[in-house]
């Protein structure tokens, strides 16, 4: 019987890659609690689908659903995350006071709040092939495979990526670099 | 102040992902443009930011069993494909036999008739083109009862090797070789004797879209025998026999 098989499969090769799969989820919804419902609904998914599957990089099939599932859901919950634009002057100086806490600890929790912020507004296209490449350290041939987009492309998406990162921690400094660019065509 | 030429090199460079090639140009031009270097620094310490603030965010505890949960209840796609892969054998069984009886019954009934729009031009080119090679001169490119003759002459004329065979001691002495062209590209032709008369061979390799293994036939009082064998298509024409030419497109399956 296939059946038995598959669930062991699916144990042994998807399962582990939960984690990968929520993070995505999470900063593509910029929400936990509705990335736990599109992980669980994709992952789930995968398992009907895991006949199907016979590459090597389990990692990147299963983000590959996750990442549809989480444009679905979008598509369906939050359309206008899929249409607005970065724009620093509505979602940035009011988050940002400068940090001159005199404490490392308070410092590095109110970094790590800074740096979250500026990833959460990016592009859900920018902030993908970012989270893709520096939290789940995906290489470019794997961003591709996950984001259907070639790697040409995924290079230039990053560079977008990184420079919109840049102006959104700082704010009054970066807009010489690249800084039209993110607007036109993200 | 940016170097405009190198944005997506540096991004590529940053990530490892350049060939070795590519990387060290990059480095040679760092060398001498301090904007890339200071790019490359700021990008540097955006990562080691980003890496420091620890944002990958793991699943919360309860998730992974309530997905395993619920995959306890769901049944995978080849679940299903298990239970409906009787009846689909069953379908396609029947269709194959269908189609089988179909194409049986058309596909030679279309040959011998000569119905069929492709089959019949290919066939009315082929009577053409033997009429044609009985024309003085036109019989034969290269003249000769030695297959060691004939078959290196198509060497670089097609881009198949036809197989050439003298089958002299079976009554079908082989008498030379020409090109020719049929639906429009050059295919090799071998000419063979039967008594007074000559065979004109068609040989082209073998196309998978072909239904038919064999089939004769006779059109404009010319005898044609179609066949297919070692990779090949043959289709041999004359004036002889029916019979003769079965005889000869035997050999030429042999």
């Amino acid at each position: 019987m296939l059946e038995p098989a598959d669930r062991q499969r699916f144990e042994r090769m998807v399962m582990p890659h939960h984690d990968a799969a929520f993070n995505l989820a999470r900063w593509l919804l910029r929400s936990r609690a509705d990335a736990e419902d599109v992980t669980q609904e994709a992952m789930v998914r995968a398992f009907r689908f895991i006949a199907g599957f016979h590459g090597v990089d389990a990692r990147a099939w299963l983000l590959q659903i996750v990442r549809n599932a989480c444009y679905t859901w979008l598509e369906k919950n939050r359309r206008a995350d899929l249409t607005t634009e970065f724009d620093e002057t509505i979602h940035l100086q009011p988050h940002f006071p400068a940090t001159q806490s005199p404490e490392a600890a308070a410092v590095a929790s109110n970094e790590r709040e800074r740096l979250m912020k500026a990833l959460e507004t990016l592009p859900a296209r920018s902030r993908e092939v970012l989270v893709l490449r520096e939290l789940e350290g995906c290489s470019y041939k794997e961003i591709a495979t996950i984001t259907s987009i070639p790697i040409g492309t995924v290079m230039s998406t990053l560079a977008r990526a990184r420079d919109g990162l840049k102006r959104a921690l700082n704010p009054s400094t970066g807009r010489d670099a690249g800084g039209k660019e993110v607007h036109r065509d993200v | 102040m940016t170097c405009e030429v190198s944005q997506a090199l540096l991004h590529g460079y940053l990530d490892g992902e350049l060939d070795p090639l590519r990387a060290e140009e990059f480095e040679r031009h760092l060398e001498s443009c301090s904007p890339c270097i200071t790019q490359l620094e700021e990008q540097e310490s955006l990562r080691a930011s980003l890496r420091a603030a620890k944002l990958y965010e793991r699943a919360p505890a309860g998730l992974a069993s309530k997905i395993e949960r619920q995959i306890a209840n769901t049944k995978s796609e080849s679940d299903y494909q298990w239970s409906w892969v009787p009846i689909f054998r069953w379908i396609a069984a029947s269709a194959v036999i269908v189609l089988l009886l179909v194409v049986t019954y058309f596909g030679a009934g279309r040959l011998l008739s000569g119905r069929s729009g492709v089959e019949q031009a290919a066939l009315a080119e082929v009577i053409d083109a033997h009429i044609r090679s009985l024309q003085p001169g036109h019989l034969t490119d290269v003249t000769s009862t030695d297959q060691h003759t004939v078959k290196p002459w198509f060497d670089g004329k097609l881009n198949y090797v036809p197989p050439v065979r003298d089958f002299a001691e079976n009554g079908f002495p082989l008498v030379g070789g020409r090109l020719d062209v049929l639906n429009g590209r050059s295919v090799a032709v071998l000419v063979y004797g039967r008594r007074k008369h000559f065979i004109n061979v068609f040989v082209w390799p073998e196309s998978p879209n072909e239904s038919a293994n064999s089939a004769i036939g006779t059109r404009n009082g010319y005898q044609w025998n179609y066949s297919r064998a070692h990779g090949m298509e043959f289709c041999a024409i004359s004036d002889v026999s029916a019979t003769d030419l079965h005889d000869l497109s035997e050999l030429l399956q042999e």
